[in-house]
């Protein structure tokens, strides 16, 4: 999408379930710390499906063997064996201390990050991950890593709760608002590696994913010099049209009539919008700006404070390509929206000269 | 289990405890009077009612303790999160009106036991006139509250969001305090990647010491109290979550109290029976060691 | 037809009363409506007898109508859940509704649902009888327990008017402040329901305490009682958290007190840990009732006493108490510090050390016993297989570093599905089983119970087990729709149709007792040749004060060998047995034999 990685052979993520080195219970292991976190599932695994067979064996065992043939039965009651009552307990409890110690040790392997661990802020919100580099690049709902690095995410949320999972690396935590929490992982192989978001968040909790891809050294340098932004070679409704997805308007705007979370986009430029506190604007260029940058100043009529704001995420000229996409929609775009005309002035960040170099 | 043993001694008198009504031979066994009607049929004497029901009112206490404990631990916590906003904002805290009230709290909490031992020794002018005294110090206790809370209400001290800062704005109008100063800062590192969030805190901090200075002058009106932490709130909110919950317990305890005088005006308690006097005057006495928690905790520390 | 082995249609038969003592009535016998009252005029009476009956045992059935009800209509829209999961993408409904679906789902199967329901319907039902004891201590606090259920719930089903809520039901600040969803109808529900479940506790406590009959000592208890008490004990120091915890959550609402709202400066984690310092224990009010069934129903269909009494007893009160110290294992991946989670993981593992000696003792309980597969005794196979699951897995995602995997993913839904679905209505629909007789004073049919047992056995394996994998995958919990892990279609749509034949199954077990009541054959005093009081001592169905005379009680629980054998064993001991108690020894003649 922004940036085109042609030259990585990677798949785009997990397509079949218990393939690519996956098992019946658990998917591939993509990460160094995977095994570890295994090792210690499948040791409980084993040792509970066992224990679980015996339960059953001797339960069917002794209901068949002594199985009632004449109510006029009347068996003499059983001297307790303290033998095998302590040997019931002591068991177990050993049991669960190997356990317990064998599932504090995965942790404490798993959840301390390396020192020289590259460090990418993730910020979550309803419902789209954001991920910032170092240089300040900004990269919505896909972060491109370097293989072989230890990578650190540290993350916080604009909203509610939300939670970062990656199946593959076996990583996972809350994404919290007013904190900072972080998982780390590397990962030795390039590919695709699904994001899921395991907090519930609202509506679209379900589709709040992302994509880690993990490629090259070689890759990441071009991709972190490329600055991730994009849209230069687009006329501007064309790449407000990927904003529109990539951005994640589409998760609460539809270009079809139908409101959603938010209002439609069909329909309504050059209208008057009437907000909540009795104002009212007219839908134009600035008009969108303001709903972009600060969407709290004014509540559309029937409509809740919902929309996040993007004034970190998306640059003047990108609010300009929103509404020229817009405008499109409506059947109102002007020669420039849809020409390559209108210069570039200003993109999302300005790339430093020299990509931020991992120190290793 | 001491019933027990007696039961067990006089099966006959269990026995004759089944059916709706009473039997005389059973309650000749116990005090020698007739037919005490408070006696219902379920049970098998009086001492294993009055047992039972004491008993039970020692549970409801103690789930009313867990309620109040959830909230101390709310307290605990943020207190040890922010050891100065709870030392700055209970400066706004009337020392002497909390004082007042502890005593008047403490002095009602002799009335109901001067009340209990009127029933238990059958004098009636005891009981009753204790009981009133007891509503009495109760409403007291409710009038000192009132002062304190509509002081606060004047200076704009509200909880949690309507808190009102000393440059009058609320702190729900503040914005979100999630970029004043993160929580938990994981490593010091992190400042360089937190360096996005606008450093609101000096602003609303620095807005709110001019403002003060400004409103320096004035003894009343909203956002003259001087606290400038926006977190104010959640002291506030905890400080009239407690008192406010703990103030419906002594309304409650004031109707219930009120009803005994009533009933015992009609002469329906004595030494035989005093059952229902005896478990409001537990529960008055756990909303009074409440109140004897939360006063240091509030006021003094 | 019947495999069960009774002549005679009613108990008096067999029965010694005490002259003047005869039971003129059942519990359920309705007085006469007063003359010329017709039609509306005579269901309001009737509707009225029942409403303000402060009989223990009406209470009971009133109890066990409206959990039932509840959980018919969770489990009808769990159908919906499993329904829309059923493909990738949309299939019947919207994400927003999906949430509200599951959301209610999860409120009304917990707290109107699986809380009340084996303690406040059998536990309520059995255990004045059980104690010999006339009724509770508190029989008026008893009915406004069910009235403030009945309230609570109704503040939770006015939710669904404004179309329900959706923050899960865990409530999680700070989306459930920021919802626009009846958050405060539902939560003024649970802090209600709350109350009813505390007032329900203390009761029971007091009446366990005061109420026995003479010779009903601690260690002659039933192991359901001792299960109760445990109960009740949880139910009296955990709920008042809840309270408390819905309280901010509505004054968080309503007027912004910021203490769980981070915009305002407070903590939302500190909202979970007040959440599950009372929703943890909340699962042992769950299970522990359970466990008292399954120990009546192993001794009972084993007659046998039950293997290990006394720790089996106590091991109740063990878990119930270390309950109160594990909450955090909820928070693993919460952002709660590290050193907490490595302590409540370590109590954690704690816990099933005395739910393996129960399971143990269970599974030995049949040992040299006299085991009769009735369909209550399927039911407690069926629960000590899946409960054993549902508790193996508990220990899995009680360990640290395995849970950050799992958490929130499907393998926690099969977990609380195994322990709650598996272990907790299993054991209720066992106990209503083998309390049916003496409720209904009917006997359900016997294939037809064994039939359904099956097909929910098999059901709720079919559903729930493959939702270990699907969650080990990495399939997220609350989620409406996979976009991102469409291989996992065929997964969800074997546990869709799982669903579909565990509601077979129990729309069997309805069909059963429904049938019972007007087709039913009488049941005898005492079916299963229980020894317990509620069998042994008194009528069936009950009479409405329970017992004639007080029971004197000299024997323990489980005495099947020395009440049964006739060798003198009582006599011996000095007190002859109550001649109620006799009324237990079932006819020597064979099962299958159709003496009717
Ligand atoms: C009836 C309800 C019930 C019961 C009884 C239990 C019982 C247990 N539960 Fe469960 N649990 C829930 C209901 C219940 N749970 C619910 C509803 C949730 C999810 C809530 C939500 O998020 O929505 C949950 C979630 C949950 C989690 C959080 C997971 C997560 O969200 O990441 C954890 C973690 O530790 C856990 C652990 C346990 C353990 C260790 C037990 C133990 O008590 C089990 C003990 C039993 C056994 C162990 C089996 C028998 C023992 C033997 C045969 C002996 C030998 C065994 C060994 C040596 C291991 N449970
Ligand atoms: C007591 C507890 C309990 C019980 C018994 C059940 C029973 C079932 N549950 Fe549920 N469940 C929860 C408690 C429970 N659940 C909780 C707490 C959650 C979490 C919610 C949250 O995340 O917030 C949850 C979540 C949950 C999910 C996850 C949703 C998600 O995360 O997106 C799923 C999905 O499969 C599910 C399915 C089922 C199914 C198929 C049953 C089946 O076992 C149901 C079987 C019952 C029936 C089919 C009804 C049968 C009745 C009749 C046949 C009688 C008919 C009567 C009339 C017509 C009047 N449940
Ligand atoms: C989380 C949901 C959400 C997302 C994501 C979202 N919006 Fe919105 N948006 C809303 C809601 C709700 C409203 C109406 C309330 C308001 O005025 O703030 C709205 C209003 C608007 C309006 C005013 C529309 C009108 O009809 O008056 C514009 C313009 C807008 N959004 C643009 C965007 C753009 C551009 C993006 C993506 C870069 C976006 N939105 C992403 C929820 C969202
Ligand atoms: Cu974000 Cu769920
Ligand atoms: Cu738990």
């Amino acid at each position: 999408m922004l940036f085109a990685l042609q030259d990585v052979a990677a798949p785009e993520g997990r397509t079949d379930f218990w393939t690519d080195g996956g098992t019946l219970w658990l998917p591939p292991q993509s990460s160094t710390t995977a095994h570890v976190i295994d090792n210690a599932f499948y040791f409980i695994l084993w040792s509970s499906t066992i224990l679980t067979i015996g339960v059953a064996i001797a339960m069917v065992v002794l209901a068949w063997k002594y199985k009632r043939k004449s109510h006029a039965e009347h068996p003499q009651p059983v001297h307790e064996s303290k033998l095998l009552e302590i040997s019931w307990s002591v068991i177990p409890t050993i049991l669960v201390v190997i356990v317990f110690f064998w599932g504090f040790q995965a942790y404490v392997d798993t959840s301390i990050a390396p020192s020289d661990a590259y460090e990418i802020r993730v910020d979550g919100q309803k419902w789209f991950w954001t991920f910032t580099y170092p240089n300040g690049m900004v990269s919505p709902n896909e972060v491109v890593v370097p293989a072989g690095q230890p990578i650190k995410f540290v993350m916080t949320s604009h909203d509610v709760l939300h939670s970062f999972f990656v199946p593959a690396f076996r990583i996972k935590n809350d994404v919290i608002p007013n904190r900072y929490q972080y998982v780390w992982f590397n990962a030795p192989e390039e590919g695709v590696y699904q994001v899921v978001c395991t907090e519930y968040c609202g509506t679209s909790h379900s589709n709040m994913s992302a994509k880690i891809r993990v490629v090259g050294r070689g890759a990441f340098y071009e991709f972190l010099a490329s600055g991730g932004a994009g849209g230069e070679d687009l006329p501007p409704a064309e790449w407000g049209e990927q904003l529109y997805t990539s951005r994640n308007c589409n998760t609460c705007h539809t270009i079809d009539g139908t409101p959603s979370t938010g209002p439609t986009w069909l329909g309504t430029w050059g209208t008057t919008r009437t907000f909540t506190n009795g104002t009212s604007a007219v839908f134009d260029d600035s008009y969108v700006n303001e709903s972009v940058m600060d969407p709290g100043s004014q509540i559309l009529q029937g409509f809740q404070p919902q929309m996040p704001g993007y004034e970190s995420m998306l640059s003047d000229r990108d609010v300009l390509a929103i509404a020229a996409y817009m405008r499109r929609i409506n059947g109102v775009a002007t020669a420039a929206d849809t020409s390559l005309s209108l210069p570039a002035d200003s993109t999302t960040v300005a790339p430093e000269t020299a990509p931020a170099t991992l120190d290793e | 289990m001491t019933d027990h043993a007696a039961t067990v001694e006089e099966p006959d008198v269990r026995d004759g405890a089944h059916g709706h009504e009473h039997h005389d031979v059973m309650v000749r066994g116990y005090d020698g009077k007739l037919h005490p009607a408070h006696l219902q049929h379920f049970f098998a004497t009086p001492q294993q009612q009055f047992e039972a029901s004491k008993l039970g009112m020692w549970l409801f206490l103690v789930t009313e303790i867990l309620l109040f404990g959830g909230m101390f631990v709310a307290y605990a916590i943020y207190r040890a999160w922010y050891p100065e906003l709870f030392a700055e904002s209970s400066t706004q805290l009337d020392t002497l009106m909390g004082a007042l009230n502890t005593l008047v709290l403490l002095a009602s909490s002799l009335t109901v036991a001067w009340a209990i031992r009127g029933a238990q020794t059958d004098n009636q002018k005891v009981l009753f006139w204790n009981l009133i005294m007891t509503v009495a110090l109760a409403g007291t206790f409710m009038v000192v509250k009132y002062f304190e809370y509509t002081h606060k209400f004047d200076l704009g001290i509200f909880p949690g969001q309507h808190f009102v800062m000393p440059d009058g704005r609320t702190i729900g109008e503040l914005g979100p305090l999630a970029d004043i100063e993160p929580l938990v800062l994981q490593e010091e590192d992190m400042a360089a990647l937190a360096q996005h969030a606008p450093p609101a805190a000096e602003h609303a901090v620095a807005d709110g010491s001019d403002a003060s200075e400004e409103h320096a002058g004035e003894a009343h009106g909203p956002g003259a109290h001087g606290l400038t932490n926006p977190r104010s709130g959640i002291f506030f909110s905890i400080y009239y979550v407690m008192t406010g919950i703990h103030g419906l317990h002594v309304l409650i305890g004031m109707v219930a109290i009120s009803i005994l005088a009533w009933q015992s005006k009609r002469g329906k308690y004595s030494s035989v029976y005093y059952t229902p006097v005896e478990n409001v005057g537990l529960y008055w006495h756990v909303v009074d060691i409440i109140w004897i928690f939360l006063f240091p905790l509030m006021y003094l520390i | 037809m019947s495999t069960l082995t009774q002549s005679a249609p009613s108990a008096p038969k067999t029965t010694v009363y005490p002259p003047g003592h005869e039971p003129v009535h059942n519990y359920l016998r309705q007085p006469a409506p007063p003359a010329g009252a017709k039609g509306l005029a005579r269901a309001w009476f009737h509707a009225r007898t029942w409403l303000t009956s402060v009989d223990h045992k009406r209470i009971g059935i009133m109890y066990l109508i409206s959990v039932s009800v509840f959980f018919a209509a969770a489990g009808i829209l769990a159908l919906f859940v499993r329904l829309e999961l059923f493909t990738v993408g949309e299939t019947i409904m919207t994400a927003d509704t999906y949430n509200r679906v599951f959301t209610m789902h999860g409120v009304i199967m917990v707290f109107a649902f699986i809380i009340p329901s084996i303690p406040a319907a059998l536990g309520n039902f059995n255990l004045p009888l059980m104690i010999g004891a006339k009724d509770v201590a508190f029989p008026r606090l008893n009915l406004m327990s069910l009235y403030l259920y009945w309230i609570g719930v109704l503040f939770m089903l006015y939710s669904l008017t404004t179309g329900g809520v959706d923050t899960g039901w865990t409530f999680y600040t700070p989306y459930s402040k920021e919802t626009t969803t009846a958050v405060l109808a539902v939560g003024l529900g649970v802090f209600i329901a709350g109350f009813s479940s505390i007032l329900t506790g203390i009761n029971f406590i007091v009446t366990i305490h005061k109420m026995r009959a003479p010779g009903m000592t601690w260690n002659r208890l039933p192991l359901f009682l001792w299960s109760i008490y445990a109960t009740a004990i949880v139910q009296v120091l955990a709920t008042p958290v809840i309270g408390i915890t819905m309280a901010l959550l509505a004054l968080e609402r309503f007027i912004g007190i910021g203490i769980f709202d981070p915009a305002l400066g407070g903590d939302p984690v500190l909202f979970q840990h007040f959440f599950w310092f009372y929703s943890h224990p909340a699962v042992y009010i769950m299970i522990l009732p359970a466990f008292g069934v399954i120990s009546e129903l192993m001794g009972t269909f084993s007659r046998q006493k039950v293997f290990g009494y006394k720790l089996v007893a106590l091991s109740s009160v063990a878990i119930a108490l270390l309950g109160f110290l594990v909450w955090g294992h909820h928070m693993f991946t919460s952002g709660q510090s590290p050193l907490s989670s490595v302590v409540f993981s370590m109590i954690t593992f704690l816990i099933g050390i005395p739910s393996g000696i129960k399971i143990f003792n269970w599974v030995a309980t049949m040992y040299k016993g006299s085991v009769w597969l009735q369909t209550p005794m399927l039911y407690a196979l069926i629960f000590l297989f899946v409960f054993t699951i549902g508790g193996v897995t508990g220990i899995m995602v009680g360990a640290l570093g395995v849970d950050i995997h799992l958490h929130d993913t499907y393998f926690i839904v099969a977990h609380f599905h195994y322990v709650m679905m598996g272990g907790t209505v299993m054991a209720m629909l066992g106990g209503l089983h083998y309390w049916w007789p003496k409720m209904t004073g009917r006997l359900y049919s016997e294939p037809l119970g064994k039939l359904s047992a099956l097909l929910v056995f098999l059901g709720f394996n079919l559903t729930f087990f493959i939702q270990f994998i699907m969650g080990s995958q990495g399939m997220p919990r609350r989620y409406y729709d996979y976009p991102d892990m469409p291989w996992l279609e065929p997964l969800h749509q074997v546990s869709t149709v799982g669903s579909w034949v565990l509601a077979l199954g129990l729309l069997l077990v309805l069909f059963n007792g429904i049938h019972s009541l007007f087709r039913g054959k009488l049941a005898p005093g005492n079916p299963w040749g229980a020894v317990t009081l509620e069998w042994s001592g008194c009528s069936t169905p009950p009479d409405p004060h329970n017992f004639h005379a007080t029971p004197l009680v000299t024997h323990g629980p489980y005495d099947y060998y020395a009440i049964f054998s006739g060798d003198g064993a009582m006599a011996a001991g000095g007190t002859a047995p109550i001649p109620d108690v006799a009324v237990g020894a079932p006819q020597p003649d064979k099962p299958g034999a159709e003496t009717n």
